[in-house]
């Protein structure tokens, strides 16, 4: 483990909510803030004048709307002025930060939450926006082709479209592994159970220190580590088979050096999922670690949520007693490109 | 006094970047290379070829050696089918998206390739460029790859 990726403070996420779709797809972006920080503050019986920082992730393009997110950050409360922050980027990334800041020793608490208004855009062309605009863009391949490709490199590296629908039934996307291998490609070699189910989505989160978080929280999820790491963006650069910042990252954060009991992975595709399993064993992943429990993000795929929604899952299970020691993932960019690993322990 | 003034003032607007960009040394000559009909690729100092060329170094980030010519011919590495393509795509007609390691090249460059199926133009196919009749330096110089008969 890098000492760099270790929590200095002790560090736990002692609260986390997320927005079921259903909820989501009714409220407008200042009413599900507003909900979702709600719960995760007064619901969690966490004073607001305790939570020195706030920090969001999420993205203008996806509502079509600049600065969309300072608008947002009403539903936050702001009539006390706050200090706070943004990234553009999921709200794992928005963990990050707000890990770093509280290693500064100031403060005892900080928000973090994220959002997604997905359900009204053809997402596959927008998130190949972030492709680079000279040797990818100019082909016009979507996101969905990206992952096909990534799909049809793994196959040739000795993956299996039977371990494809292994996942697509994990995920809930498929009844049957005979069922998803009998659906007709879509983007071949994937089919319609190896997408993601785009829709609407919110999370928020609130990490606290040392003792306040004890006090606010039975079963803290201790934050032990967290790395993160990007490949290069070109796609022929990098052996799309393999998941090398996903390991490496993992590597970092000392994955391997105690048993785990439950890993949430964040993988927008079937295929990924497979490929940041691999990653994570290949960087030491053992013990009798549940895959994905919930099911992963993709049934409900929330762009800028899902994420942070995977790690929040993996915090949930330390806070209801199920897990002593769990992995959390959140990967951003096309096909697995940067990718951030976070380890939470139970501490008595 | 002020004088009352007559109709709606009016003023242009236009959507536009008030700016231009360079594509740097390396891009642009790759883009006036293909205009040409010419491909490049960068020759790294670990010896490495990366085509399309970048100008640093992937792995290291160092500066790259030179730019040097790359043969018109490489290999399928990954590909996908297009069954139903949109205004978006390169061609027209069903195609395969590829990642295509041209000979000598250390990495793939992705593009399309024209095939009656994905069975004919699957992971390991040789395949040849195709240059696009009028070109003005972009990537779509470049009209398709095809499989060597």
């Amino acid at each position: 483990m890098s000492t760099y990726n270790t929590s200095r403070e002790e560090i736990a996420i002692v609260s986390f909510v997320e927005l079921t779709p259903a909820e989501a797809s009714q409220l407008d972006e200042i009413e599900t803030i507003q909900t979702i920080v709600s719960r995760a503050t007064d619901g969690a019986g966490i004073a607001r004048d305790r939570i020195g920082f706030t920090v969001s992730g999420s993205c203008d393009m996806l509502v079509g709307r600049p600065f969309s997110w300072i608008m947002a950050m009403d539903g936050a409360g702001v009539s006390k002025p706050i200090e706070e922050s943004h990234v553009e980027m999921d709200g794992a990334w928005a963990l990050y930060e707000a890990w770093v800041r509280l290693q500064h020793g100031d403060i005892d608490a900080a928000l973090i939450y994220s959002f997604g208004a997905n359900a009204a855009e053809d997402l596959m062309q927008v998130l190949a926006l972030q492709l680079d605009p000279y040797y990818l863009a100019p082909t016009g391949i979507n996101a969905a082709e990206v992952a096909a490709l990534q799909a049809s490199a793994m196959l040739a590296g000795g993956a299996t479209e039977r371990q494809f629908a292994e996942v697509a039934v994990r995920a809930g996307l498929a009844v049957s592994v005979e069922a998803a291998l009998a659906e007709p490609y879509t983007n071949r070699p994937l089919r319609a159970s190896d997408l993601p189910r785009f829709s609407d989505g919110a999370v928020a989160m609130v990490i606290a220190r040392g003792d306040y978080a004890r006090s606010v929280c039975a079963r803290p999820a201790w934050i032990q580590s967290m790395a993160h790491i990007a490949d290069s963006h070109s796609l022929g650069v990098r052996d799309l088979s393999k998941a090398p910042s996903l390991e490496k990252a993992a590597r970092l954060a000392g994955v391997g050096e105690k048993p785990t009991d439950l890993v949430e992975v964040h993988a927008p595709f079937g295929p990924q999922e497979v490929l940041a399993i691999e990653a994570l064993r290949a960087a030491g992943l053992h013990g009798t670690a549940a895959l994905n429990p919930s099911g992963g993000t993709r049934a409900a795929q929330s762009v800028m949520v899902a994420g942070l929604a995977a790690i929040g899952r993996a915090a949930s299970a330390i806070h209801r007693g199920e897990a002593s020691r769990t992995v959390g993932h959140a990967s951003s960019g096309p096909a697995l490109q940067h990718n951030l690993i976070a380890v939470l322990e139970e501490r008595s | 006094m002020q004088q009352p003034i007559d109709g709606v003032l009016e003023a242009p607007y236009v959507m536009e970047y008030t700016y231009r960009r360079s594509l740097g040394p390396v891009m642009s000559a790759f883009f006036t290379a293909l205009r040409d009909g010419r491909l490049l690729g960068a020759r790294t100092a670990s010896g490495k070829l990366v085509v399309p060329p970048l100008e640093w170094d992937p792995e290291t980030g160092a500066a790259i050696a030179g730019l040097e010519p790359v043969a018109e011919e490489g290999v399928v590495t990954a590909a996908t089918w297009v069954a139903a393509p949109e205004a978006r795509h390169l061609l027209q007609e069903p195609f395969a998206y590829a990642l295509i390691q041209l000979d000598g090249a250390s990495t793939a460059m992705l593009h399309a390739v024209a095939c009656a199926s994905l069975e004919a133009c699957p992971v390991g196919t040789r395949v040849k460029l195709v240059w696009s009749e009028s070109r003005t330096g972009s990537l779509r110089d470049i009209r398709c790859f095809e499989p060597v008969k």
